[in-house]
Parts: structure tokens; C-alpha cells; sequence
């Protein structure tokens, strides 16, 4: 079986991330740009279930501008086996992203599509369930154990208050959350490999699709910042002013 | 036109954060003087419906007591809600939901199905198409203004008040949607059984890092505490990764968003990602022996002081 598995380039989760002056967008120039952290999960995912030998091929996706190629790069680099990339300079929204990868699910084939829960730019949380409903599939969302047997997964899921199993037919979408795994990192051969695996570059045109925003961003801000209060000498000033200041106890 | 709610629920009771998404809708109901209906869908949740029906600013409640909605799948729901909006009697402007694991799994299924956008996790409405909403966890705050012509939109609760709950008298309407049936078969679901409240609707939170040591100094120097106040007990990621306490006491960017009363954070250095999740609190008390933790540059009250003496002293002093 084929497992397709969607991977966002987005700024380092280590970069401490900036609004532009102008209020237009956040700073990206000299700023660092990775895998999406979850995304990093689902390809590691995958390519665990073609090592225990129930997969034949890991197909990694992603859209966007030409540099996520890079991305598709590190995710060839982790085992993958090779990558599509829907090249825009159009800005994606999950429904476009979702649509896209449809079609990319209706010529490829997929049984199973693993993607990380959301991506750590916008946070959206959608691109798995809307791919799921677009394609008629189950969803499994928050993964943090997934097995397989023949053409049915069983999966548990992190929701609120604890954990959920559910049980279902293959194709369906699955989406990574932290506790699923700990990815590998990729070992300098395997990076040298991963330059020659297969990458197709597909424009959103020839998939059909109409990828524009639906969703007009008119304002990027900062968060108002929370100063800092002051220092207590000792427990019973603290209780004190929790008492007769904030009157919170 | 009319608001559609989406009824955060088990079956049984309704869910606090289905107020706060009322508020959110009676905001954009001030604004266009639409009403406002919540949905209920599940499996003998009649009492459900009565609670909802008594939330003050409700005009209508839509039931749909199916049993195959009782075990609250994404597949189920999305199926349910589609189906009311496009075939039910009333045209809704706007479905919210709750942004709760049921409300972020179902909602992007409902837009998809209407091919619409969904606008996640809003914290304020500043006009019927216009939202604001965090990005980068919470680090930079986006507007956004919505063309479609459904908005598909979840909540994040800790953005609105609740709504009272009490006062109200909508009537109580069995839907005719016919949702679709084909869903996962639901084999188990492990809530952690707690007498404590629950994090995201307690009014006060005793939250723990990596500075308790381990998980039996978590319980013994928190449990009374927390105890004393009533209060829900947290942890920050580096306590759960470390084994203290179990991943739904997390606080922060990869758990929960919370915003109490008061927030009591202790042998917590700081973290961006636990800021992320509580820096909305209404008081904010640092108990931490390094001065230089960063948690003291967002706390109201800081003490600098060895939590093991601190943490027995205060609950000893209430």
C-alpha cells in the first residue's frame, strides 16, 4: 500500500517570530524555515509502518513556493521514497491545501494519509479533516498510537479530558500529534540519497483546482504584552495582597 | 438569517465551553439582529437540549437524538450539521463551535462539505465577517474578514465570557436532518476520573514544572494546595515528558489554553510554549527559588523562594 503524507514549510519552532512594522505580515527574511514539527512526526510515522513491512512506498507532498522543495528534501532524507511538489506563489489556506492534496489522493491511490495535526504558523488544525470530507474517509485527528492490520487501523487519539480508540476501514486520514513518536534524524548518507529520489513538480492548474484565499488577512499584530507585577518578601505578604489587592482568595 | 451553535456535550450534561460560544454568537447577533439556535445531536440527550434551551440569548434548540450520534465521531456530526444546514428549514449566516477536541475534529469536515473556509479558534469579533485570531501559538494575533457565505468558525473559550446559563426559554425543536450513519466504531474512551475541576473551566489552576523533583512530590506539595482553593491541578510539558503526571494536565501551547481567576505556577521557569497557554490569566502567581525565571516577568505576585517551604506554608496559612 501507498501512504501519502503532507509536509508544510514553516518558520523554525525556535525562531522567535516577529510582525513587520507595517502590521502586513510576520518578518521571514533571514529567518530559518523548517519541517513543520508534527509533519515531521507523520513522515517518521510512515516510514516505521513501511519498515515493519506493511507499506510499499512513502510519497511525501507539499505546496507551495518553489523552496519547499528543501523540505520535501529532508523528508526524502528521513525515508521517504519520493516527493510531489504543487508549486504556487499563491498563499494556500487549508481548504486550497486540502483540495489539492485530493487530487493528489485520486491519482495516487493512497490507502492511508498521515499528517501532522496542524501546522505551527497558523494553527489551524484542518487540513487532514477537510481532506477526509472532501474525500469521503475517515479521520482519526491527534494520533498517538496508530496500528494496522490488513485494511483496518485502530487508532487512539488525545482529546480532551484523556484518550479515545477508534476502529475503521482503510483509506482514511490520520493526523500526527506530539506523543506519537520520536522522529529520527536524518544521517549524512541518507541526505546524500535523498538528492536523487524522485521529486515531480506539478502546478495547481494541472490538478485543477482553484487555490484562491478565501480568507482575506487584513491586519497582523502583536499580543498586548502582560508586564511583570512585583516580588513578594514572603508567604504571608503574598496572601496578603491576593487577599485585599486582587481579591482573588 | 440565524446563528447556529454547536452544543459541546456527553450525552448528559452540557458543556461549560457552549456558553462562552453563545457569547461569541451573541455578539454577531448584535450586530445583524440574527437569532441564535444551538444544535444538539447526540443519543438520548434530551437533557442536553433543556439545559440549552434555558441559556439566556438562545431562541431555538434543534435536537437530533440519533443513537448513532452518541459516540460524538467527527464523521457523524459534520454529516448531522451539514444536513441541517442545507436542508433544514432555517439559513444560518454562521455555525460556531466550541474549540474543544470535538469542535476542532468536526468543524473542518462541516466547511469542507460546504466548501467554505473555517476560521479557527477566534478570540474576538470585530464585525459578522471579521475575526481576530491567534497565530504562532499565540505569539502574533492575525484579522482576518471572511468572504463565504456560511462562516464555519470554532471558539477559543478563554476569548468570551459565558453566557448565563440560567433565565433563558428557547423552544425545543426535534430536527428533521437525516444525517449519514457510516462512521468509526468508537472501541474505547479513558477520561481521567478527577474530584478536582476540570483545567479549562476552573477558576483557579496550582500549575507544576520540572522543579517538583518527581510525581510523588507533584501530588504531596500541590494535591493540598490545590485542595485548600478548590482548584484544578496543571503541569507544564517538561513535567508530563518527564513522567510526574499524565499529558491532560498540560498546560500551554500543546495542551490546554486556560485563563482562570487566579493561576498559581510553581517550580515553573517559564517556557514560551507554557506562557502560550496561560498568560491570559486573570492573576498570575510565580513561586520559583531563581530569580532570573522568566515566569517572573509575566507574574502579578512573584516569591522567590524554595517551593518545598513555600507551597506547605501557604496552604498551611489559608
Amino acid at each position: 500500500m501507498k501512504i501519502v503524507v503532507p509536509v508544510k514549510r514553516v518558520i523554525d519552532y525556535n525562531v522567535k517570530v516577529r510582525v513587520k512594522a507595517d502590521h502586513s505580515g510576520v518578518d521571514v527574511s533571514n529567518v530559518k524555515m523548517s519541517m513543520n514539527p508534527f509533519d515531521e512526526i507523520a513522515v517518521e510515522e510512515a516510514v516505521r509502518i513501511k519498515e515493519a513491512g506493511n507499506a510499499d512506498e512513502v510519497i511525501v507532498v507539499s505546496c507551495g513556493v518553489a523552496s519547499c522543495q528543501e523540505t520535501l528534501r529532508s523528508a526524502l532524507a528521513l525515508g521517504a521514497d519520493r516527493a510531489i511538489i504543487v508549486e504556487t506563489d499563491v498563499e494556500l489556506q487549508p481548504l486550497a491545501v486540502a483540495k489539492l492534496l485530493a487530487a493528489i489522493c485520486h491519482k495516487e491511490k493512497p490507502q492511508l494519509v498521515i499528517c501532522g495535526k496542524q501546522a505551527i504558523d497558523d494553527d489551524a488544525n484542518q487540513t487532514g479533516q477537510m481532506l477526509a470530507a472532501l474525500m469521503g474517509w475517515g479521520q482519526a485527528t491527534c494520533a498517538s498510537k496508530i496500528t494496522l492490520n490488513e485494511n483496518v487501523a485502530t487508532v487512539t487519539r488525545e482529546i480532551d479530558g484523556g484518550l479515545e480508540t477508534l476502529e475503521f476501514p482503510l483509506p482514511a486520514v490520520i493526523s500526527a500529534d506530539l506523543r506519537l513518536n520520536a522522529p529520527r534524524y536524518a544521517t549524512l548518507p541518507n541526505i546524500m540519497k535523498a538528492k536523487k529520489k524522485p521529486l515531480e513538480t506539478i502546478n495547481p492548474g494541472a490538478l485543477g483546482v482553484d487555490v484562491a484565499p478565501r480568507l482575506r488577512t487584513l491586519k497582523f499584530s502583536e499580543p498586548p504584552k502582560r508586564g511583570a507585577g512585583i516580588k513578594v518578601a514572603d508567604v504571608a505578604q503574598l496572601i496578603d495582597k491576593l487577599k485585599h489587592e486582587a481579591k482573588v482568595l | 438569517m440565524a446563528i447556529l451553535v454547536i452544543a459541546e456535550h456527553n450525552n448528559v450534561s452540557l458543556h461549560a465551553s457552549t456558553l462562552n460560544t453563545v457569547s461569541a454568537a451573541s455578539r454577531i447577533a448584535s450586530l445583524t439582529s440574527s437569532e441564535i439556535h444551538v444544535l444538539v445531536g447526540g443519543a438520548a440527550c434530551r437533557a442536553v437540549a433543556e439545559a440549552a434551551a434555558r441559556i439566556a440569548g438562545v431562541a431555538k434548540v434543534k435536537l437530533a437524538d440519533l443513537p448513532h450520534l452518541g459516540d460524538m465521531t467527527a464523521e457523524s456530526h459534520a454529516a448531522l450539521i451539514v444536513a441541517e444546514v442545507t436542508n433544514g428549514t432555517t439559513a444560518y449566516s454562521h455555525i460556531l463551535s466550541p474549540a474543544t477536541s470535538h469542535g476542532k475534529n468536526t468543524l473542518p469536515r462541516v466547511a469542507a462539505l460546504l466548501d467554505v473556509a473555517q476560521i479557527s479558534e477566534i478570540i474576538a469579533v470585530e464585525d459578522v465577517d471579521t475575526f481576530v485570531r491567534p497565530f504562532y501559538a499565540g505569539n502574533v494575533l492575525v484579522t482576518v474578514k471572511s468572504s463565504d457565505v456560511t462562516k464555519v468558525i470554532t471558539v477559543r473559550t478563554t476569548g468570551f465570557d459565558a453566557a448565563i446559563s440560567e433565565g433563558g426559554t428557547a423552544v425545543i425543536e426535534d430536527t428533521s436532518a437525516t444525517p449519514d450513519a457510516k462512521q468509526p466504531r468508537l472501541i474505547s474512551r479513558e477520561l481521567s476520573k478527577s474530584t478536582r475541576p476540570e483545567l479549562g473551566a476552573a477558576k483557579v489552576i496550582v500549575s507544576g514544572g520540572r522543579g517538583l523533583g518527581n510525581g510523588e512530590n507533584f501530588q504531596s506539595v500541590l494535591g493540598p494546595l490545590a485542595d485548600k482553593l478548590g482548584a484544578a491541578l496543571g503541569a507544564t510539558r517538561a513535567a508530563v515528558d518527564a513522567g510526574f503526571v499524565p499529558n491532560d494536565y498540560q498546560v500551554g501551547q500543546t495542551g490546554k489554553i486556560v485563563a482562570p481567576q487566579l493561576y498559581i505556577a510553581v517550580g515553573i521557569s517559564g517556557a514560551f510554549q507554557h506562557l502560550a497557554g496561560m498568560k491570559d490569566s486573570k492573576v498570575i502567581v510565580a513561586i520559583n527559588k531563581d530569580p532570573d525565571a522568566p515566569i517572573f516577568q509575566i507574574a502579578d505576585y512573584g516569591l522567590v523562594a524554595d517551593l518545598f517551604t513555600a507551597v506547605p506554608e501557604f496552604t498551611a496559612a489559608l
